[in-house]
């Protein structure tokens, strides 16, 4: 993992920004949903931006800038934010296979979320204790 | 100690070809565009065969060998149809060590556990289903003396079936059983993690089932699988995965006004109470392999039981002796009878596994035991290992509130039974419980507090086909074995019939 930019709350590194930037060039604008369960699920899933439907349900933690393609949200489930809130979250991206129907599976990589504890400044700065 | 050999080794009883086609109509067919995708085992993560890598075409031309069997099917006796299914439970009776050698090596599960577990399940579910649909009843309801209401099971026609990767044949049959038994034929696509071991078991009982009944379509998520979800050509999806795309399912569904079945996994709590830990007898030993359950299938398990409460005044003793015997599982070669726990089924659960233990370091749970990859050298070295691991911790933490699926159990102690109750269903998920106790009254009502859709009582991790299995809260919607999955299959049609000779006189 190298460097990481983003928002507060999310970030990726230079090889998930990498594999963005192609998946965007053949699928257009892109964003993320944060799954949770079993099998595939804790994998942020990439979708052409429109194809997965989000909500009052859902919060969004924040929009990733990748020079050259427009921002792309990043999204999850309020219920399962309220378990995670206190965690900064960068994609990474590995070698691997299958992730539900995010874009990248047939590349022979996967996204992977890596996690750290926000700081007690980074949680006030966002609002929380 | 038996140790297998690989398959296509010298005295392996398994072989698997270079490359698999799709099966559909009762041929292989070449992926229409022509692509195929290489498949690792994680026993090795070594590639051993490619697959088809299909594509919206391709679910076409299954869904074209569907529905033309669909009548056929329908209209074959519930008799006739249970014979197939006999017949394929034998036919995978007749060749258990091969199926297990497979599976294992798509896989990277103990061998021990298809040959205890996995296949012996996978026969009895067909079997149970062949005996469910002969057994099954319509309904008649008289109304009044000249009206009755006939209530008759039909099956629904052609359905999509996505099945996951962490126990391909049995999380197949699951689906296939009660779907063949009620009448209907199936499109399915296995995950493209493990896609090699079903085609395996269609090449065994081709002959068995009449052409377009079942149809195997394998590929990525995105382009074979979400062509069948999202097709207006099924009358429901089944689908065994994780939230973000049992919601994106659910979504495809509604926009053609099909119904859905959905098993999104679990964080499943395993609640020890400080009976039993009276006497260090028999029932002592039973629980404290019941806490050890989690690392069954490298903890790749919908209801792994993730979660394990102790109550506080045996919670050291009771850990300790836990701890012991977690200690004592033997991790090594998945196709070495001996070997417990084996490997995870692919490189970025591994990875995941290991960003989880990461995280529960940094949030300060308490690392017991474990918490690596294992490297077990030779050719098992690039494979896909990590070590049991126990976490002491609060179940505020991530470890406690996300479905990890590997072996890493979360341990944290509580008071009483309110507690225990409250701790339990503090939790987005509503899968599998475990509750361990020798008061069978706190034993029920501990079972019927937990918010999940099975609760294990003194034991874990059975699954037998006439119990319901299914998830409470966010773990999903519907329920699958049990008679009553052939619901989940099934329209209910009613004629209400008038014998009355009589006009009402309204007009």
């Amino acid at each position: 993992m190298t460097t990481t930019r983003g928002t507060a709350r999310v970030g990726l590194t230079d090889q998930a920004a990498e594999l963005l930037r192609s998946l965007h060039a053949e699928h257009g604008p892109l964003m993320f949903h944060q799954s949770g369960g079993c099998c595939d699920g804790s994998s942020p899933m990439c979708y052409p931006v429109g194809e997965f439907l989000t909500g009052e349900s859902d919060m969004r933690l924040g929009d990733l800038e990748v020079p050259g393609m427009e921002p792309v949200p990043v999204w999850m489930a309020r219920d399962q934010f309220a378990h995670w809130s206190h965690t900064h979250l960068t994609i990474d991206v590995v070698p691997g296979r299958g992730s539900g129907f995010s874009l990248e599976s047939p590349t022979g990589n996967r996204f992977l979320i890596r996690s750290r504890l926000l700081t007690d400044e980074e949680l006030a700065a966002l609002g929380e204790e | 100690m038996t140790v297998y050999a690989a398959p296509g080794q010298p005295g392996s009883p398994a072989t698997y070809a270079s490359r698999y086609d799709n099966w559909i109509g009762g041929e292989r067919v070449a992926p229409v565009e022509g692509g195929y995708f290489e498949n690792p085992s994680p026993v090795t993560g070594e590639a051993f065969t490619e697959v088809a890598r299909s594509t919206a075409a391709d679910i076409e031309l299954a869904l074209d060998a569907a529905h033309a069997a669909a009548p056929v099917w329908a209209a074959t006796s519930p008799a006739d149809r249970a014979l197939v299914l006999n017949r394929v439970a034998d036919r995978i009776e007749e060749h258990i060590q091969e199926l297990a050698v497979a599976e294992v090596w798509d896989n990277g599960k103990p061998i021990r556990e298809m040959l205890a577990a996995d296949l012996p399940l996978t026969v009895d579910h067909f079997r149970y289903f062949a005996g469910a649909i002969r057994a099954q009843e319509g309904g008649i309801s008289q109304l009044d003396d000249d009206t009755v209401a006939y209530h008759f099971h039909e099956p629904l026609g052609v359905v999509g079936q996505i099945i996951p990767w962490n126990f391909p044949l049995l999380m197949a049959t699951w689906k296939l059983a009660p779907a063949l038994a009620a009448g209907n034929t199936v499109v399915l696509k296995p995950a493209e993690q493990t896609p090699a071991s079903i085609m395996y078991l269609m090449d065994l009982i081709a002959d068995l089932l009449p052409p377009g009944v079942v149809n195997v379509v394998n590929g990525f998520g995105v382009e074979a699988g979400k062509p069948l979800a999202a097709s207006g050509r099924v009358a429901k999806v089944a689908f065994t995965g994780e939230t973000t795309t049992g919601r994106l399912i659910m979504q495809y569904a509604s926009q053609h006004l099909k119904p859905v079945t959905l098993e999104l996994g679990g964080k499943s709590p395993n609640i020890f109470f400080a009976d039993v830990a009276a006497a260090t007898d028999a029932f002592y030993d039973k629980a404290l392999e019941g806490f050890t359950m989690f690392a069954l299938n490298q903890g790749e398990v919908c209801t792994c039981p993730s979660r394990a409460l102790v109550q506080e005044s045996i919670y050291d003793r009771f850990l300790g002796d836990c701890l012991e015997r977690v200690r004592a599982i033997r991790q090594g070669n998945p196709l070495d009878t001996d070997t417990m726990v084996g490997a995870q089924a692919s490189n970025d659960q591994l990875e995941k596994i290991l960003s989880y233990i990461d995280i529960g370091i940094q949030e300060g749970a308490k690392l017991l035991t474990g918490g690596e990859r294992v490297d077990l050298g030779g050719s098992l070295s690039g494979g896909y290992y990590v070590a049991p691991t126990v976490f002491e911790g609060a179940n505020s933490m991530r470890i406690f509130q996300e479905e990890i699926f590997g072996p890493v159990v979360s341990v944290a102690p509580f008071h009483e039974l309110q507690d225990a109750v409250r701790i339990a269903n503090d939790s987005l998920y509503g899968l599998g419980a475990g509750v361990w106790t020798r008061d069978m009254n706190t034993a029920y009502r501990v079972g019927r507090a937990v918010q999940a859709g099975r609760v294990w009582t003194n034991c874990y991790h059975a699954y037998p086909a006439h119990a319901a299995f299914g998830g409470y809260k966010n773990s999903g919607i519907g329920r699958e074995n049990h008679r009553m999955m052939l619901d989940h299959y099934q329209q209910t049609k009613n004629l209400l019939v008038s014998y009355s000779p009589n006009a009402l006189g309204l007009f």
